[in-house]
């Protein structure tokens, strides 16, 4: 007997990436391939436990015959597909977007950005020091996390596992059209006014820091957020009988922000309050 | 929004000793504390109990029970598993020879009805429903059946509010109405099934009409369900404490594992029971042989083999009977055969049913040694406090979930002052006893687990943390087993099938805590989203969403009583007097009230709720008590 | 699904707008009053779920009642059709004819944008404001599809029913009284007003227009109305399919699909049920002749959807109506009931036992919902962002099954395709644009109307049709998506190829012509502050990149030369990246015509 149902196996179809012959499962994006080939792709609003959004547009590559770039993360593989990651129509689509981006958002938490900025020589500032930026103030309107809207890039992966995705609570949406786009909670209320149960599932997810633990945000403040002193360790979460794997980020053996393994079959990265933020009484050391 | 004053506990960090309960603590060396501990102890040899705790890890508790049954040479162990699950234990073992949930969480995406019944997944196991929303959004439909619409009904594709009480009379016509729809999965039945033409029996008397009449359901509902159920190709049916904390738990959970069987939706991938555990260790605190009846993976104490094989690895005698189970040891705290209790993390103080009964017996005891990370108000009775780690957090192990999964559990922080691991602790009172344990780390004590338990045996550590996990059974260390258990039910030979699964006969029977003109209002319990048991854990951080503890009424009460919202009222019951602020909650009917007991320091809501046991599995009928709502001040009638 | 509502409650107008449309809640978790049945029992599930797109109709209702939309209106809403409020707030905020904040009950929109900016909308605007009170909102507005009456206002008066007036070409009085009094403001103009050609016997599409009562069926079938479906009929969905195919007929919206294809491949879709969308969401700057169809021959709408349907196996047609747009609204609301009534829609069109309706669905102000994918999204209740694609709409389309997406004009051309067959079709026009193409001509012409023309006749014979005055600057073609041409390239021929091979575009048949009094580099401000306002914000390239365009345009709108040339080279690698990575035609257009200015007309030199 098997142990799960395995499904009907899929087919492998190949394709070129840079002129080199790939194979692939049936299904696969093209991101999934160029991973496979060690290609590096850069991305921001891919999430590995999300559906791609494709709204970055950073992770563009061309496809022969294709009048557009295509999007990496979202675009399935196809047979006899010729994919080019690194062409300068390509960098330069990403160039313009890291520049659009940069110079209209606060990346300064944002993971690897600064090496593709490097890489793909943008220059955010010339734009000119007038050039139109979200100027947003952080909102801090309870006491385990801050949504810093100055960071988002609205990629959209809060409000998808806020919503159908994983949480179904439906706290937030975007609201707004284009430019004034922004992530809110209806009738842009606190959150403490909000569907919000605090999960902390969108934390999990925001690529840029735009969305923090309240314990980071006041670490960075202070300028004592050392994530090279951090250590990581993946135990289980101590409340009811799901079995949530938490992975405890510590510093100087304190607990300071609780993630979940993506990977994980019981969570696949998703905490409910008290395994993300319930970790205060261990510490109540005093 | 009133102002609250929670109660904040603080890390243990020194034992604590005293010489007389009239005392304060003092802090002491664990050279004194442990002394004074295995002195207590050793004095009441033949008298003592342990409570071991379903917070710990499976290594902690495989020592504990190793303690209670080599060292002092009783049975006496259990958990407050009592307090919630024993009844789903007892019950899934009845029918299936094995205590566990027959599915996984994963296999709730792949199934086409999902039936939650007394459960409010979507606040007490979020993360588990998150797999019941993926099956929702993968198309399957779901029912719930709880006395409140709860958030997790409002996902349901039918809610059915049924009185407190009633789950069998429902459960019975919805077996019946399967029976006489033609829709028994008479194949399954008579191949795996024992006991069909009593059952049948049981339930005729239980048409759809007389079922409305019982559970105030309209039939149609019910009969909406029992199709819905019956048809599908693959359905999962989940409980929790609604279920369970009833006087006749396990009846319950029996009458629902009928329509299990009665429809073949048990031993499939997809189709299974699946009872929801509220604490994170409680099903490897059993399977560890932290109960009274058994030995480390789930082994009968009254097998002879069994016994033998452990009193060889242990070199020792085993008590060839069954243990006081939690609920029994405090009634024989009460007829005075019970004199000294180890407690390892558990808060029976204040999470037993009639609370305050259960502090006056732990009073009577001899001796009391607690062992706990804070000093909670049942460390406070105790005559030596030991300060030990956060399982979780601190120290080395496992711990299993509710689908079975032993998954490993890590030491992420040190702990504070000079607390010490449970495990450690637990050795060196063995010591000062007699029995000298070495046990290198948490790993060993696992390895010694798996020599005696077959269920366990390929768990090896390394492949718990290459598989995030693997369930039991797993008694080979090259291979995985279905993550389902019971298909031997479906096996063509008769020889592979097994033991028969027995229909339960269970006859209904309502909360013992009957509502009448004094006590006019059924009062239930559960849990809120952000807030767990007795709040000591959860009391600590601060959450946007807790508003501390409430009576939740019904717009029609809270009218009726002329009370608002954020008003004290008194809440009595036969047992006991709160003051409680009102919440109104739409959620409820004219006649049902809620409450946690989540914040006892605030209001105990267990001084009022009932101890009326389950014979069987020894839960208290947390569920179901009477109570009655005063607008305060309260007049007093001079007669 | 447990939904959080605040404490904010309807008020019983609010209420009753919603309930207007949805009839009366079914318990009191849908918002009636606490019953004991409600207290036992509860339905929910998928049932409740599936209601989602009555949102956007949820949402005009109250919108047309009360002039906002407030949080309990919202709450109540959301709570009847179990919506999420957050999303719905999403959606709310999505819409430029929304507001969620109080406003007056009246709205007057004030047409700024190309042709009404060339026919003095600012001076208009500023007079307006003057004149009215407080009791009057006015909306600065992106096209309103009235250029050939420019200046053009549209007045909406919130309450029941919602009443609304046009003032076109509107005078600061005319625009007043529409917004003071919109029921005793004048009668608009016939549709017919809108084509300088309207009467002449060799009018294919627009043959009706001004000849027939567009509120009489019988009038539309005296005038050969209902000929094609029974012809349709004769040859069944894989005849039907044949002849469009071989007409020869592409997509009128601006694509140039070719028509046949979509719907073999929709027919072909072995999922079920397949939709037809009719999109007449038509915004594109510079167009208005979805409109003129609708106002004039709206039968010959309902019977191609209907042809259309019955081709690609649909049984249920949405007709996705332009906000802006009453008067078309009116008369095919009209008409749907009218057709519904003699069984031209319903269970058994002309006996033959096939079924299909239609679902007129209003847009509420918003370009994008003019592609194709964020149109579905805005039927379903969904803010109207446009879908990656693939998967195409021919197979995942509106509630994710295939669907069949056409503009109104394309749809229109398949009555004449089946009257005279496809050969007889395929002879007009070109080899490669095959058919009649309509034109909107607007700006500086002293005809401006719809025009039809067969393919392949000249820009300068159409601009002569319209009376072009002297003094032309520049002609743009295709709207705010299109390009610019000089006054000396009047001979591109207005095929698709033809303009294709002239490196501009046909777009979808707008020509507004310019005269050397429009200051160019204001023109293309506005056409940039066009796309910044319309973008969806969904996709880096488009969302900063149109703010980026915008300030870059606002830099340079007094300079040349090198002043301006470091702005430019920035404009040409934000517009590149835009037409690359931008995930929709939205985003890949918005620097098209700039370009063009740039290119051909040699702005800023």
């Amino acid at each position: 007997m098997t142990v799960t149902p395995l499904g009907i196996p899929r087919r492998l179809l190949e394709f070129t990436i840079d002129g080199e012959p790939v194979r692939t499962p049936e299904g696969s994006t093209i991101l999934d391939a160029c991973r496979a080939a060690g290609k590096d792709v850069p991305t921001l609003c891919e999430g590995d436990t999300l559906r791609p959004k494709n709204a970055c547009r950073v992770c563009v590559v061309e496809v022969e015959g294709s009048r557009t770039l295509v999007p990496a993360c979202s675009r399935k593989a196809e047979p006899g597909m010729e994919v080019r990651t690194d062409t300068e129509r390509a960098r330069h689509s990403r160039k313009i977007v890291l520049e659009l981006l940069a110079s209209s958002v606060d990346l300064s938490t944002t993971p690897q950005v600064a090496g593709w900025i490097k890489e793909y020589e943008a220059k955010p500032d010339r734009f000119g020091p007038d050039a139109a930026r979200l100027n947003e103030e952080p909102k801090v309107d309870n006491d385990l996390y801050v949504r810093d809207y100055d960071k988002c890039i609205l990629c959209y992966k809060c409000v998808d596992a806020c919503g159908d995705q994983w949480q179904n609570s439906f706290a937030i949406s975007v609201a707004g059209r284009g430019f004034d786009a922004r992530i809110a909670v209806e009738h842009d209320a606190p959150l403490t006014d909000s569907a919000c149960v605090y999960c902390g599932n969108c934390i999990e997810v925001c690529p840029t820091g735009a969305l923090s633990f309240k314990s980071e945000f006041d670490m960075r403040a202070a300028d004592t957020w050392d994530e090279s002193a951090q250590t990581e360790t993946t135990t289980v979460c101590a409340y009811c009988g799901v079995g949530c794997n938490l992975t405890l980020h510590v510093q100087d053996n304190e607990i300071v922000k609780v993630t979940s393994p993506h990977d994980n079959p019981v969570t696949h990265g998703n905490l409910c309050i008290k395994g993300r933020f319930g970790y205060q009484h261990v510490q109540n050391r005093d | 929004m009133r102002k609250r004053q929670p109660k904040n506990y603080t890390r243990l960090t020194t034992p604590l000793v005293r010489d007389s309960r009239d005392e304060p603590f003092r802090p002491a060396t664990w050279e004194e504390a442990l002394t004074r501990a295995a002195e207590g102890l050793a004095r009441n040899r033949g008298a003592f109990g342990m409570f071991s705790c379903a917070r710990a890890t499976n290594e902690m508790n495989y020592v504990a029970q190793k303690f209670a049954r080599v060292v002092m040479g009783t049975n006496n162990v259990d958990s407050c598993n009592r307090t919630c699950h024993a009844p789903s234990v007892a019950g899934l073992s009845a029918a299936f020879g094995s205590g566990g949930g027959t599915s996984s969480y994963e296999e709730i995406e792949h199934t086409d009805v999902i039936v939650m019944w007394g459960s409010n997944a979507r606040f007490a196991h979020p993360i588990f429903f998150q797999h019941v929303l993926k099956g929702i959004r993968n198309g399957a439909r779901m029912y719930a059946v709880d006395p409140r619409r709860t958030s997790t009904a409002e996902w349901a594709e039918s809610w059915m509010g049924l009185n407190v009480g009633t789950d069998i009379p429902m459960a019975h016509a919805i077996g019946r109405e399967i029976i006489h729809a033609g829709l028994a999965n008479e194949a399954f039945i008579e191949r795996a099934t024992s006991g069909y033409e009593e059952y049948k029996a049981l339930v005729e008397p239980w048409t759809l009409s007389l079922a409305e009449k019982v559970t105030g359901v309209p039939a149609a509902a019910i009969k909406e369900l029992a199709h819905a159920y019956a048809r599908a190709e693959r359905a999962q049916l989940c409980w929790t404490l609604g279920i369970t904390e009833h006087h006749n738990g396990t009846d319950n959970v029996r009458a629902l594992i009928n329509l299990s069987l009665l429809t073949g939706h048990v031993g499939r991938y997809g189709s299974g029971l699946q009872p929801l555990r509220g604490q994170n260790n409680v099903q490897g605190g059993g399977d560890m042989g932290a109960i009274p009846n058994r030995l480390p993976g789930f082994q009968d104490i009254l097998d002879p083999d069994t016994r033998l094989k452990f009193e060889s690895a242990w070199d020792t005698v085993i008590q060839p009977h069954y243990g006081l189970n939690l609920t029994e040891m405090f009634e024989a705290m009460e007829e005075g055969e019970l004199k000294a209790v180890y407690c390892i993390g558990e808060n029976p103080a204040q999470s037993e049913a009639d609370s305050e009964q259960a502090v006056r017996r732990m009073r009577q005891l001899d001796f009391l040694v607690v062992q706990d990370i804070f000093l909670t108000k049942t460390a406070e009775l105790a005559d030596v406090v030991l300060p030990a780690t956060a399982g979780w957090a601190e120290t080395e192990g496992t711990t299993t979930n509710s689908e079975r999964r032993v998954q490993r559990v890590r030491r992420a922080v040190t702990p504070p002052g000079e607390a010490r691991e449970d495990i450690d602790i637990i050795c060196e009172m063995a010591a000062r006893l007699g029995h000298e344990w070495k046990y290198a780390d948490s790993e060993a004590v696992w390895n010694e687990l798996r020599s005696v338990s077959p269920d366990h045996y390929g768990m090896t550590y390394e492949r718990l943390e290459h598989h995030q996990g693997i369930q039991w059974p797993c008694p080979s260390t090259d291979q995985l087993e279905p993550t389902y258990l019971h298909g031997r039910l479906w096996e063509k030979d008769p020889s592979m099938r097994g033991m028969a699964a027995p229909f339960g006969l269970v006859q209904h029977d309502p909360p013992v805590d009957l509502t009448d003109e004094q006590f006019p209002i059924r009062l239930t319990t559960g849990r809120r989203l952000d807030s767990y048991n007795t709040g000591v854990q959860s009391g600590s951080f601060a959450s946007p969403l807790r508003r501390g503890e409430y009576v939740e009424i019904s717009p029609e009460d809270a009218e009726r009583y002329g009370v608002v919202v954020g008003e004290e009222v008194q809440v009595s019951s036969r047992r006991g007097v709160v003051v409680a602020p009102v919440w109104v909650d739409t959620a409820l009917r004219p006649g049902l009230a809620f409450m946690t007991m989540h914040f006892p320091d605030e209001v105990d809501t267990n001084q009022l709720t009932i101890e009326a046991n389950c014979p069987i599995a020894g839960t208290a009928e947390f569920k179901a008590s009477a109570i009655r709502i005063e607008k305060l001040p309260v007049a007093t009638i001079v007669r | 699904m447990d939904l959080h509502f605040g404490d904010s409650k309807p008020t019983d107008d609010e209420r009753a707008a919603v309930d207007a449309l949805l009839g009366p809640p079914e318990s009191s978790w849908e918002g009636a009053d606490r019953s004991d049945a409600d207290l036992r029992w509860a339905r929910g599930g998928r049932e409740a779920r599936d209601r989602r797109d009555l949102l956007l109709p949820g949402l005009h209702a109250i919108n047309d009642r009360i002039g906002w939309i407030s949080e309990g209106a919202l709450d109540y809403l959301c709570r009847r059709l179990t919506v999420p409020p957050s999303e719905a707030y999403g959606v709310a905020t999505f819409y430029a004819m929304f507001s969620v904040k109080p406003r007056p009950a009246t709205v007057l929109h004030v047409c700024t944008d190309l042709a009404c900016a060339a026919a003095g909308a600012s001076e208009l605007c500023a007079g307006i404001e003057a004149s009215l009170g407080p009791g009057v909102h006015v909306e600065r507005s992106p096209c309103l599809g009235l250029c050939e009456r420019a200046p053009a206002a549209l007045a909406i008066k919130a309450g029941d029913p919602v009443r609304t007036a046009v003032a076109a070409p509107a005078t600061v009085h005319d625009a007043v009284l529409a917004a003071s009094a919109p029921d005793s403001a004048p009668e608009e103009p016939s549709a017919a007003m809108a084509v300088p050609q309207a009467g002449d016997p060799a009018l294919v599409l627009l043959r009706r227009i001004g000849v027939v009562d567009p509120s009489s069926l019988d009038d539309y079938r005296a005038h050969g109305g209902y000929t094609a479906l029974r012809r349709a009929f004769e040859l069944g969905p894989a005849g039907v399919i044949r002849e469009v195919t071989d007409s020869g007929l592409v997509g009128r919206g601006g694509a140039a699909f070719p028509t046949g294809r979509k719907w073999q491949a929709t027919a072909s879709q072995p999922d079920h049920p397949h939709y037809l969308v009719c999109n007449a969401d038509e915004s594109e700057p510079g167009t208005f002749k979805d409109r003129v169809l609708m106002e004039g021959d709206p039968y010959a709408l309902v019977e191609s959807m209907t042809i259309a349907a019955y081709a690609t196996g649909a049984h249920k047609g949405y007709l996705y109506l332009r906000g802006e747009y009453p008067r078309a609204l009116a008369r095919l609301e009209h008409a749907l009931a009218q057709a519904r009534a003699r069984g031209f829609l319903g269970d058994d069109i002309l006996g033959q036992g096939y079924a299909f309706d239609i679902e007129i669905r209003r847009g509420a102000g918003a370009y994008i919902c003019g592609e194709e994918t964020a149109l579905f999204n805005s039927i379903e209740g969904y803010r109207g962002e446009p879908r990656s694609k693939p998967p195409f709409p021919v197979e995942k389309g509106l509630f994710g099954k295939p669907t069949v997406e056409n503009n109104v004009e394309t749809l229109v051309n398949v009555l004449p395709i089946l009257t005279m067959g496809a050969p007889a079709y395929a002879a007009i026009g070109t080899q490669r644009s095959t058919g009649p193409k309509l034109f909107c001509v607007s700006g500086s012409v002293e005809r401006p109307g719809i025009y039809e023309l067969p393919f392949g006749a000249t820009l300068g014979e159409l601009l002569e049709l319209a009376g072009v005055r002297d003094g032309l600057r520049a002609v743009l073609l295709g709207g705010a998506a299109g390009g610019f041409v000089r006054p000396d390239e009047t001979g591109i021929p207005l095929t698709f190829e033809g303009t294709r091979e002239a490196g501009t575009t046909l777009g979808s048949g707008v020509v507004m012509a310019f005269d050397d009094t429009v200051p160019l580099p204001r023109l293309l401000l506005r056409i940039a502050e066009f796309f910044r306002d319309e973008s969806c914000g969904q996709c880096v390239p488009c969302r900063v990149g149109t703010v980026r365009q915008e300030e870059a345009l606002h830099r340079i709108v007094e300079r040349t030369g090198a002043a301006a040339s470091d702005d430019i080279a920035l404009l040409r690698e934000v517009g590149r990246a835009m037409r690359d990575a931008s995930i929709c035609g939205l985003g890949q257009t918005a620097w098209n015509a700039v370009e063009s200015a740039i290119d051909r007309l040699g702005a800023y030199e």
